[in-house]
């Protein structure tokens, strides 16, 4: 049973997943942490970070460690990922074989951009959701927090943004 | 060539850490330069669309590359070998990060990324609300409202937005549709 939930669950993630990655993670946010309950935010937050310090999509990095925690075992990884690439991958291949008919539809272009709003809401909402006080503990957790904010703005790697400030973790904590 | 594309792909999941920039280049090379599977302009064509369908979009590119190159088992080869890497390197870190997680030293680390994946995520939502006109941002903030205070699905947001650029589209003459997909937003803090 928990095998289907997890499948249904990772389906309508990849289905709904316009945007890519940090749209996803208020979708992933939504599904599995607040309805199912699987993980809590605290882990997201974590997956989020290990995701962008290893190769590879969160969205799937999140759907392999997700699979695994809530099962237990190994099949409940291939599980997930798999229903989490299923909806991109056949959405993709209709895209491709119907390449040339969609390119220019008046419909779909104006379907996409007025989803980009909804798209800026979402992440905006899950930046929120985040922003508690559990993260920001205390004055030093808001600080590196805007030092990030800065050094990420000005385009510096997030993968050293996110070295340093474990470094300073470890350093002050 | 199956074979290749898988391997292609395996290399770029291997290999493609953070921001989407580097991916773009990487995967060029690989499928422009190296191969030359695609013309520059005819992939790069793709790559947009490829943005604006669901998912990650290293995915969504596997997907047309391979599909282009080798029918649909390229397209499946292309999606496993991208896949695999990052899969078992998660699989490793949730099977043994859960004991780790306890040790002092990993959790003061932890104490100082969770800040800083706060800042990953609002970098990328503040550039895209420079890219919208004010009718867009006032939905914007009717989209936060609504999922922050009443706890809205955002599927439903999604799907909402979608019918209303399908009915503005309906409202507008045919003829004032000059823009194709080439406009999307920046992809470039995309993970």
């Amino acid at each position: 049973m928990i095998y289907l939930q997890l499948f249904l669950s990772y389906l309508k993630i990849g289905f709904f997943g316009f945007g890519g990655g940090y749209p996803m993670i208020t979708l992933i946010h939504n599904e599995i942490v607040m309805q199912r309950g699987w993980i809590t935010q605290a882990q997201l937050t974590d997956i989020i970070a290990v995701s962008q310090m290893t190769p590879g999509p969160i969205a799937i990095n999140c759907a392999t460690y997700v699979g695994y925690t809530v099962t237990g075992n190994v099949w409940g990884s291939v599980l997930a990922t798999t229903a989490c690439c299923l909806p991109p991958l056949t959405v993709m291949l209709l895209i491709t074989i119907f390449y040339k008919k969609i390119k220019n539809n008046r419909f779909m272009i104006s379907a996409l951009a007025w989803m980009r709003p909804m798209l800026v809401g979402l992440i905006a909402a899950t930046a929120l959701l985040f922003l508690n006080r559990e993260t920001f503990f205390d004055w030093t957790s808001v600080l590196i927090g805007v030092v990030c904010f800065v050094a990420v703005w000005k385009r510096v790697n997030p993968i050293w943004t996110l070295l340093a400030a474990a470094i300073t973790g470890i350093l002050i904590y | 060539m199956i074979w290749q594309l898988f391997w292609t792909f395996f290399k770029i999941g291997a290999f493609t850490f953070g921001s989407g920039y580097a991916m773009i280049s990487l995967i060029e090379r690989e499928v422009v330069d190296r191969h030359r599977w695609f013309e520059r302009e005819d992939f790069l064509d793709q790559f947009t669309l490829a943005q604006s369908a669901p998912g990650p979009f290293s995915l969504n590119t596997a997907v047309f590359v391979g599909y282009r190159v080798g029918g649909w088992r390229g397209a499946l080869a292309a999606v496993v070998g991208l896949v695999l890497p990052s899969f078992f390197i998660i699989l490793m870190i949730a099977m043994y990060l859960t004991g780790f997680r306890e040790n002092t030293v990993i959790n003061a680390a932890f104490k100082g990324i969770r800040p800083c994946v706060v800042a990953l995520i609002a970098v990328p939502c503040v550039r895209m609300i420079q890219k919208l006109n004010l009718p867009q941002i006032l939905l914007a903030l009717a989209a936060l409202a609504v999922i922050a205070l009443l706890g809205v699905s955002p599927v439903l947001l999604l799907v909402l937005g979608a019918l209303l650029g399908i009915v503005l589209a309906f409202m507008e003459k045919p003829s004032s549709t000059g823009d194709s997909l080439g406009d999307e937003p920046d992809q470039s803090d995309r993970p």
